[in-house]
């Protein structure tokens, strides 16, 4: 005995030594190896010039415009009409006769009072900046250009001055002089016009006077011009988020309605025939490996852009997904339970419905509602590439480049939808299938 | 006497159990009938705010595929060299994915041990981190996509990053899950020797569950292929921007289409079968690894 255990000794520990060392060496090369392709993959994803391209003041612009906006002060130089608008946008427009409460009008002179002090003031041939710690900046614009006279010194460099525009960017605002037209914008925080617009006569009031006046018979027509609001219009976003998840719910519950029956004849103990159960695996692989990006693509040529069309290609990749799961669920039934139901004589039918059906479907619908939840968030991406739901509406209004806060706004919804719909279905989950997961 | 008084409970037992079949059949009725209800109305409602409906639509399903295919067929002498061409978008489609995963892993790794109970560093903060997670699985990638595209520009970047961070968040909740079930007394063992945090969970916990954490970082492999695909489609390069430069351009141009559908096709088909082997491969791996211990 003891002699074999001396025997076994240096082998046993040339063993280890040799063990040990090929672990050390893959504890170098593994995070060596993925430190190479990550270079690699730098340089092949050109990411220096990515840092060079990078645009800051879009990042900045985009962050500011989430928790702000600003209002257009516009004077015609031609006709000298002053128009003031939110946004810049016709729907944000201030009726004829009405202003902001930081503008005064008087004849021909219009004051713009900005933070910190600034103060703009459009006369009926010129305009000055008044700019505390700077000095005053003049403009006439008119036939010979705008005419800007400037404080002795050097120009800052957060002024741009040609003979045709003047644009100065300053914290409190940005006034830009053009021979045509003079602007200021003014950044205010919050979401502008988020409940009513300014067309609305419940713009302004405070929120007891709201309820107040709801309170006297006007609920609907407050209801009607939160819910029809033209600038953020909450109506559409319902639809699309709506949209989004019925696009989910349908494909998904129809690939499961859809992929059952055809589990059984993909699972080896339901399907004796090879040829048969063959047949029905690659059509399941073909399902899935045309992506739904493919999908999306070749169901928008026939059905147009829409809801449906997102619907069928979530639809067809999850029968893929569902038929491979569903008959690998089925492959692993206890045979017991079907013999006893075959006992008493059932047909086949009636073999699956008690014998089969009930075993499988606490593990069926947990995989089920796990793709619904997942799918909610691909039906945001779907639609945005076929044009349904709120994936759609965030597109648009990122591709305006100038709405982010709307964008910000839709943002948050998504992930409000994704959440609510991870919790119903974690919900039903329970609910559906007792005993389930209940720890973690 | 006694008869009737043995029968009796019997007979009720009886009443009460059909009555209560009838009462479960009555309600799983219900909820069939709602389910089919809103199935029913929900597609009828999709296809009324389609642009195109359903019906009309039904019979031109194989058109596009039909026309795709035979200008294909008509130009097969130019498809291996349109495969050619396109390689290079579909490689950077795959280095968007293999990336983010591997950036999507590790993170996942680290916030999955800090929402770990028994690892975490930090046990009080255990629901924020694993909030952190909720919320950076609820982002759908497009999202932090466009964002991106808007203030880096184009390109693969921001699809890796958009990627990466819904992995985080995807993965640090199923590897937070195999982390459950480690053992902690390897973990116990390095502390009692004065290994740091880091140390415990490289040493003590990272062996225990390498294969699950690789297993699921191979399915994440093949979800963020196709995602990266999509993303290329919205303007984040790779080969979903070429295919929808390819598709714009029409008519007579489906050949590169083709091509493009080929190579994704094949691709995702690729490594989903090479996933799935290396998965049985770790399963069974730790199968004979627990024989020989």
């Amino acid at each position: 005995m003891t002699m074999t255990a001396e025997a076994h000794a240096p082998s046993l520990k040339s063993q280890a030594e040799q063990i040990f060392r090929r672990k050390r060496l893959l504890a170098f090369a593994l995070p060596a190896l993925v430190l190479v392709y990550l270079a690699y993959a730098f340089f092949a994803f050109n990411v220096p010039a990515l840092l060079g391209s990078a645009s800051l003041e879009n990042g900045q612009k985009l962050v500011r415009d989430t928790y702000s906006y600003k209002t257009h002060v516009t004077r015609d130089n031609r006709s000298g009409e002053v128009a003031f608008s939110i946004e810049g946008e016709r729907k944000g427009r201030y009726p004829e006769g009405t202003h902001p409460d930081w503008v005064s009008v008087a004849g021909e002179t219009t004051v713009i009072t900005l933070p910190k002090g600034h103060e703009v003031r459009y006369f009926a041939d010129h305009v000055e900046y008044d700019l505390p710690g700077y000095g005053l900046i003049t403009a006439a614009p008119g036939s010979g250009g705008v005419n800007a006279t400037f404080p002795a010194g050097e120009m800052p460099e957060w002024i741009n001055a040609s003979k045709n525009r003047v644009a100065i960017t300053t914290e409190a605002g940005r006034l830009t002089i053009t021979r045509n037209r003079t602007e200021v914008f003014r950044y205010s925080t919050g979401w502008e016009l988020f409940f009513f617009t300014l067309d609305s006569p419940y713009h302004g009031l405070s929120l007891g006077q709201i309820v107040s006046r709801a309170a006297g018979g006007e609920a609907g027509a407050i209801w009607h011009d939160f819910w029809y609001n033209s600038m953020w219009r909450h109506v559409d976003v319902a639809w699309a988020l709506f949209e989004t998840v019925q696009m989910a719910f349908l494909g998904t519950f129809g690939a499961a309605i859809l992929a059952l029956p055809l589990a059984f004849l993909a699972a080896r103990n339901f399907t004796p025939l090879l040829l048969v159960r063959q047949a029905f695996r690659r059509l399941f692989d073909l399902f899935r490996g045309v992506d739904a990006l493919i999908w999306t693509i070749i169901l928008a040529r026939a059905f147009g852009p829409g809801p449906m069309t997102g619907a069928l290609a979530i639809l067809l990749t999850d029968t893929g997904s569902f038929g491979k799961l569903f008959s690998e669920s089925l492959e692993n039934v206890d045979e017991k339970q079907i013999e006893g139901i075959r006992s008493t004589g059932a047909k086949p039918v009636q073999r699956y419905r008690f014998g089969v059906i009930p075993q499988v479907t606490p593990v069926l619908l947990s995989q089920v509602l796990y793709f619904f939840e997942s799918n909610t968030r691909s039906a945001t991406v779907i639609g945005a590439i076929t044009g349904g739901g709120i994936g759609l509406m965030l597109t648009q209004a990122m591709i305006t480049q100038k709405d982010w806060e709307e964008v910000s706004y839709y943002i948050v919804l998504v992930i409000l939808m994704v959440f609510a719909m991870d919790s119903f279905s974690g919900w039903l989950r329970r609910r559906l299938i007792k005993g389930d997961e209940g720890g973690h | 006497m006694s008869d009737s008084a043995k029968a009796q409970p019997s007979v009720n037992v009886r009443a009460e159990y059909f009555a209560q079949m009838k009462r479960k059949r009555l309600y799983s009725g219900i909820l069939l009938a709602i389910f089919v209800a809103l199935m029913a109305s929900g597609f009828m409602l999709a296809d009324s705010r389609n642009a195109g409906g359903f019906w009309e639509g039904l019979h031109r399903v194989f058109d596009f595929p039909k026309s795709v295919l035979s200008e294909a067929w008509e130009k097969r002498a130019e498809l291996p060299g349109h495969i050619v061409e396109f390689f290079p978008a579909l490689i950077e489609t795959i280095n968007i994915a293999a990336v983010s995963t591997l950036f999507g892993a590790l993170g996942g790794t680290i916030l999955s041990m800090l929402a770990t109970r028994g690892l975490a560093r930090w046990p009080r903060l255990i629901p924020v981190f694993r909030r952190i997670m909720d919320v950076m699985r609820a982002v759908p990638e497009i999202v932090i996509a466009l964002v991106l595209i808007f203030v880096l520009g184009g390109g693969p970047v921001p699809a890796m990053i958009a990627i990466a961070f819904h992995t985080v968040g995807a993965l640090g909740k199923l590897f937070s899950e195999v982390n459950e079930n480690a053992s902690l007394k390897p973990v116990e063992g390095l502390a009692s020797v004065g290994a740091n945090w880091t140390q415990r969970m490289v040493l003590g916990v990272m062996p225990q569950v390498a294969p699950n954490y690789l297993s699921y970082a191979l399915i994440r492999f093949e979800i963020n292929i196709r995602a990266s695909a999509i993303l290329g489609f919205v303007g984040a390069g790779g080969i979903g921007y070429e295919l929808k430069n390819a598709i714009s351009w029409g008519q007579g141009r489906y050949d590169s289409a083709a091509a493009i559908f080929i190579l994704l096709f094949l691709t995702i088909v690729a490594v989903d079968q090479c996933s799935s082997y290396f998965r049985d491969l770790l399963t069974h791996g730790r199968k004979k690894g627990e024989m020989l211990a």
